[in-house]
């Protein structure tokens, strides 16, 4: 664990009111060397991220943003689906709809196997769908999203280069993921997350889409320039 | 005892709470998160589970109680419990909740109050056990031993 140098260390936010669940994922993410913040509620996560309200209301912010850039650096998020008040599914949207925080990748936990619950999560842009208890070789799987977050920060202004950097380990996967079965009804653990990829896949083409154009991305290069 | 004694008692006991159904295979990733720098990990865990069961367990039992059962509640619980007992890997006490939010379903509050005596009785079960286990590994630890790696 503390063979990792600090500026590579990824900082989760977990998000889960369960507190056995985020002892749980803490552990799971410190043990893969990641830097770790719980949160017990969406709304308290949104304060962490110093998120305001009225962000998506505004399509062309200013360079620099005085009120609503990333005050900590996140590399990921990680929410419970099944909370009392803003569900995992609310905090999704916020942060999808957020200029300053769409580019944070959001992955969505849930101990129900419930299809349509899933397409709605990766359909608003979630990277990933974890059926509860999440394992080990869940989070492990994480890291390639993670790291684009900081590739982003590194490749800034060669953008092509970046796009290219993430989109080709997604042309490779493709092909097999489209052999994979269709879903019956009683879907198992391994089937979910096939469909997660595929689905996955589609949404976070997009993503890196959305995040090429100048003035989404600003917030984060405002943010970074006075490190 | 002696510790290569306590260690293969230990062993014998985990398998025996895997092979019966009481633990699954969350238990052991709940293990393999435990290291040096967290050692107390699962114990810490499965307390927390305690806690939370015997809660969930005694609002059940309240909530069931009433002339008008608020059955969107009761299935609130039931999805908590299946929640945590599913975390921990306490997989007797998690297959009981399946039916338990069927009957709930169903309104049906005689079906509901049966699924509470069983759920009750393996949350018991399974927490002897664990304690039985934890004490286990005690004994190991103070006999100068380590706790054997189960795979």
């Amino acid at each position: 664990m503390g063979m990792v140098a600090a500026e590579q260390q990824f900082h989760v936010l977990a998000v889960d009111d369960s507190l056995i669940d985020r002892k749980l994922i803490e552990r799971l993410f410190r043990t893969s060397a990641c830097q770790v913040t719980t949160v017990d509620s969406g709304s308290k996560a949104l304060e962490f991220l110093g998120f305001q309200e009225n962000d998506h209301n505004h399509p062309n912010p200013p360079c620099v943003s005085p009120h609503n850039h990333q005050e900590v650096e996140i590399n990921l998020i990680i929410t419970d689906y099944c909370m009392p008040g803003m569900t995992g599914y609310d905090l999704l949207k916020k942060i999808k709809e957020s200029s300053s925080f769409r580019n944070i990748p959001v992955v969505i936990m849930s101990s129900e196997n419930v299809p349509s619950r899933i397409n709605r999560c990766l359909e608003e842009g979630a990277e990933e769908f974890f059926l509860k208890p999440v394992r080990l070789s869940d989070v492990n799987k994480l890291k390639p999203h993670m790291m684009k977050t900081k590739c982003k920060s590194f490749h800034e202004p060669e953008k092509i280069v970046t796009k290219e950097n993430q989109e080709s380990p997604e042309i490779e996967k493709v092909p097999s993921e489209q052999s994979q079965p269709q879903p019956k009804t009683e879907l198992d653990t391994e089937q979910i997350q096939q469909i997660q990829q595929s689905q996955g896949n589609n949404n976070k083409r997009k993503s890196i889409e959305e995040g090429l154009s100048p003035e989404r991305t600003r917030p984060r290069y405002s943010s970074l320039t006075t490190v | 005892m002696e510790v290569g004694q306590l260690q293969r008692s230990f062993i014998e006991y985990m398998s025996s709470l895997f092979n019966e159904g009481f633990l699954d295979a969350q238990f052991s990733q709940l293990q393999q998160l435990q290291d040096e720098s967290n050692p107390d990990f699962v114990v810490e865990v499965v307390s927390l589970f305690f806690e939370d069961s015997e809660r969930l367990l005694n609002d059940l039992t309240m909530a069931l109680d009433q002339p008008n059962v608020d059955f969107k509640q009761v299935d609130a619980h039931v999805h908590q419990l299946k929640g945590s007992s599913s975390s921990v890997g306490a997989q007797r006490v998690k297959n009981c909740c399946v039916p338990f939010r069927s009957v709930c379903e169903e309104k049906n509050t005689e079906a509901c109050l049966r699924c509470l005596q069983q759920i009750k009785q393996e949350y018991l079960l399974v927490k002897n056990k664990l304690q039985t286990l934890f004490e286990l590994e005690q004994q190991i630890v103070a006999a100068g031993g380590a706790i054997p790696m189960m795979q």
